[in-house]
């Protein structure tokens, strides 16, 4: 293929400012980490490497439909898998799109579902200083979350406790496929351990926890599969919601990310019905579901919905509530949004604005 | 609407692409099996850079477990979303009737035919002995 | 009982006379109705071991929950909500006047997991409720309940109900043993839409797997909300594996799923759809397409606080008001009084959702529904 060398891809827009809320880094290799893992990791994650609860020890459970799940154009140069380039980061996303913040949501290898506890413990460590050395210290409009491998609370509340301090670490990240539901007893002391270091929670896609992606089994596809996302993170926020969770935590922040947006009024609206004829079930509820969601959940807004018509997207926004959606692009993924070409719907300029940037400005606290 | 010299043909052999910026517009120029198409740089979802993506044939099925593949290299998928779009005729495979990347007319002439001033030559001299890739914008 | 009745009729709402109730859930009193329709081999298995004393409560739908039977519904002397025709009659039949009521019976037998106990008491299941419901109520249709585990033995029991036109759908639960678009389901399918009769998917769970990918909540009102993600789940596989583009004519009712998760169920999917299309070649068509033509919903519950307003919010987001179909889903509360349908329904839009959506839907009633049928 041969590409006449232009200019820049796109022309240059003026005064766009984001606050991206959901960037995937990748590494070149394993390798990566070794500087922050003891000898006795280093050997086993070469030996022994993920251990997973399904058939494939690295690989998801359904290819995806591009290589690395990314977008085509996000292949750096000088080698290596797209989000393990800084420079390209840079040069495609951070600088032409405005970026002023960059949340970083390390995924691969769910250091969170690793069945082996104490090696998951020790690559979340590792990650997270990896986010540190390899990254934010590299570019400073990025910032880190706090892996924690869940299903050890323990070790979890350790880590969170360690990292805490560190402002370039602005929340705590869980994917939601954990061995129980997230809102589960077992996992309070990460919530306890939240609050007290003032952290939110983001809870973005993904993990592996040997259960079906549906309550009838395993799809066939990746187009179920992409679409039981959205399935997973409306069980884990009822989760959050009936066990709790929110009532226990007043103050706990929670960041659903990648989930989508379409199905959050009918959702709230579900559990207000049923939660009024079965709340004898829960006492320890004392407000409807959705007063909670209004109050402590945020949505990041990748995948952006597309309704047949504008009018149907503002109406989902003004449901779910403008202050609660954060602007995310998933860089370097395939189902990249654009902040110029995401909202397929006029929006005012402080609109705008609040999508890309205020709302998060005010979620993470920063400036 | 102006004529605009962009390549020669041996620029762009079958299977291969340039991409060219014509009048500030950018335009990818597609050799399909000898025919030159070219359409817009821009996904007309979300403004990606189409011409980036890769080129594929068509996959269709004529019942749930069979995968018919055919039109080899006529077909290019968005590097981003995995959009189709039929390079002959921009339109998108999912919703021809809604969805549609902007195409160009193109036409193959050949050196001696072209009238100097009439034209705008981009990046090169014209020459008598060769056959060049003509768009217009 | 009688007095019962007759204040009824003094008080009963005109508007939904004539409609086609999609949803009522009658119930076994105990297994022992079952014993003159079942072999001498299951009849001494129920002498020896008892089973007759076993619970068979679903978790799905806990007997004395309060979703499980509305307070005003509720029976004398502890009987299992909705085990009495006289109730179901006082209650909603004879009440709200329908032409026709469709029976979903969810007694376990569905869920057992020995294909052939599954498959027998199944076929006791329908036996009896032709015998003490369909023969004794002329309003009344049912659906055919299937062990969906075992293909062959679930085609054979569709075979067996095919020339009783009073079976006019199959009943599926919405969580199975597999999704239910899987090739292994077809045979189901290919018969059904041979036949004419629409497979009712209902909310309800074999439990084979945890309900939902986080795992096993710890509440029933968790398990009940995830109802309607199963729905979303399920009909992604139907659409995704080619159910409709191999069985053009089948039609799927999804029964008691909630509604308003339609919405955002077709944004993601029509939009997935774009980018992942060739690996499933055979959807040719996006998903809302696809929905509009083969899928109905019966509307109790519709998940919204104001409901007059979903309903319109909803047929305009899925640009049809064919859609939905009436339903009580006796005895389960999901609505107060006479509410099944907001007050302010127009009168198009009434007859739509109360009777001719539902004809549209299931040929067996449309053609009770003509007068010239002789011995429908």
């Amino acid at each position: 293929m041969s590409i006449v060398e232009l200019d820049r891809d796109r022309p240059a827009e003026a005064k766009l400012r984001v606050i991206d809320c959901d960037i995937h880094p990748s590494m070149t290799a394993w390798t990566e980490v070794h500087p922050y893992l003891a000898r006795q990791w280093i050997e086993h994650l070469t030996v022994y490497g993920s251990h997973l609860r399904h058939a494939f020890s690295e690989a998801l459970t359904h290819p995806r439909m591009s290589p690395d799940a990314a977008r085509v154009d996000a292949y750096p140069d000088e080698g290596g898998p797209p989000g393990s380039s800084l420079a390209l980061m840079r040069s495609q996303h951070l600088d032409p799109n405005g970026v002023e913040l960059g949340m970083l949501i390390p995924l691969r290898w769910n250091p969170g579902s690793q069945r082996n506890l104490d090696f998951g413990v020790a690559l979340t460590q590792a990650m997270n200083t990896w986010q540190i050395e390899r990254w934010v210290k590299n570019e400073p409009r990025l910032r880190a979350s706090v892996l924690i491998a869940q299903e050890d609370t323990a070790g979890s509340v350790a880590e969170i406790d360690a990292r805490a301090a560190d402002r370039n670490f602005t929340q705590i990240l869980v994917l939601p496929r954990t061995d129980e539901p997230f809102g589960r007893r077992r996992y309070w002391p990460i919530f306890e351990a939240a609050v007290r270091n003032n952290l939110p929670i983001a809870i973005h896609v993904g993990g592996t926890n040997g259960h079906p992606s549906t309550g009838g089994g395993w799809p066939s596809y990746y187009m179920e599969e992409h679409h039981a996302v959205a399935e997973t993170m409306q069980a884990v926020l009822t989760s959050l919601v009936f066990e709790g969770v929110f009532e226990r935590f007043p103050k706990l922040r929670v960041v659903i990310m990648e989930g989508g947006l379409g199905w959050i009024p009918s959702l709230s609206a579900r559990m207000d019905k049923h939660w009024a004829r079965l709340r004898s079930e829960v006492p320890h509820l004392k407000r409807p579901p959705s007063e909670y969601i209004r109050e402590q959940v945020w949505f990041t807004t990748q995948p952006m919905e597309e309704p047949a018509r504008a009018s149907q997207l503002i109406d989902l926004f003004d449901r779910i509530g403008w202050d609660r959606l954060l602007f995310s692009t998933d860089y370097p993924h395939w189902d990249f949004d654009d902040p110029r070409y995401a909202f397929k719907a006029p929006l005012s300029a402080a609109q705008r604005d609040q999508l890309l940037y205020r709302n998060a400005q005010a979620f993470y606290g920063t400036r | 609407m102006s004529r605009h010299i962009v390549a020669t043909v041996d620029d762009i052999p079958p299977g291969k692409r340039m991409l060219v910026n014509v009048k500030g517009r950018e335009i990818g120029i597609f050799n399909v099996d000898g025919e030159y198409l070219a359409i817009s740089n821009r996904c007309p979802h979300e403004g990606a850079s189409l011409c980036k993506g890769r080129i594929v044939g068509l996959v269709e099925s004529s019942e749930p477990g069979s995968y018919q593949l055919s039109r080899q290299g006529e077909l290019l998928r968005c590097p981003w979303h995995g959009w189709e779009f039929d390079l002959r005729t921009g339109k998108s495979w999912c919703e021809p009737n809604r969805t549609k990347v902007r195409s160009y007319e193109l036409k193959v002439e050949a050196g001696g035919a072209l009238v100097e001033g009439e034209l705008k030559a981009e990046t090169f001299p014209v020459s008598i002995e060769k056959q060049y890739v003509v768009i217009e914008v | 009982m009688v007095a019962d009745r007759q204040s009824a009729e003094i008080e009963r709402p005109g508007r939904y006379a004539g409609a086609i109730d999609c949803d009522l859930h009658p119930a076994l009193p105990g297994m022992s109705v079952l014993l003159p329709y079942l072999d001498d081999y299951w009849r001494e298995m129920i002498r020896v071991r008892a089973l007759d004393r076993l619970n068979l409560s679903l978790t799905s739908y806990p007997q004395n929950a309060p979703l499980s039977c509305r307070p005003d519904w509720k029976l004398e002397g502890g009987q299992k909500p909705g085990s009495s025709q006289q109730a179901m009659q006082a209650h909603v039949l004879d009440r709200y006047q329908p032409r026709f009521g469709i029976l979903n019976c969810l007694y376990g037998a569905q869920v057992m997991h020995s294909e052939d106990m599954a498959a027998a008491f199944c076929r006791a299941t329908n036996d009896w409720i032709r015998d003490e419901w369909l023969s004794r109520d002329p309003r009344l249709r049912a659906s055919i309940v299937i062990p969906a585990h075992n293909t062959e033995l679930a085609v054979a029991e569709i075979e067996r109900r095919a020339d009783d036109p009073r079976f006019v759908q199959v009943l599926m639960l919405v969580s199975g043993e597999v999704t239910l678009g899987r090739r292994q389901l077809w045979p189901i399918y290919r018969l059904a839409e041979r036949l004419g009769l629409p497979i009712g998917v209902h909310a309800g769970s074999a439990y084979r797997y945890a309900p939902t990918a986080t795992g096993w909540p710890s509440y029933y009102v968790e398990d009940y909300i995830s109802q309607s993600a199963a729905f979303e789940n399920q009909l992604q596989s139907m659409i995704s594996e080619g159910v409709f583009a191999k069985f053009p004519g089948l039609k799927v009712v999804a029964i008691e799923s909630g509604l308003t998760w339609l919405s955002g169920f077709i944004w993601r999917a029509d939009k997935t759809w774009k980018g992942v299309r060739v690996e499933v070649p055979w959807v040719t068509r996006a998903p809302s397409e696809i929905i509009r033509d083969h899928v109905r919903f019966t509307v109790q519950p519709i998940d919204a606080p104001d409901e007059m307003e979903a309903i319109l919010r909803l047929i305009d987001h899925l640009e049809s008001d064919e859609l939905f179909l009436f339903s009580t889903d006796y005895p389960h509360w999901q609505f107060d009084g006479d509410a099944v349908l907001p007050e302010k329904l127009s009168g198009a839009l009434l007859r739509k959702i109360t009777s001719e959506n539902a004809l549209a839907t299931y040929p067996r009633l449309a053609k009770a529904e003509r007068p010239m049928e002789i011995g429908a």
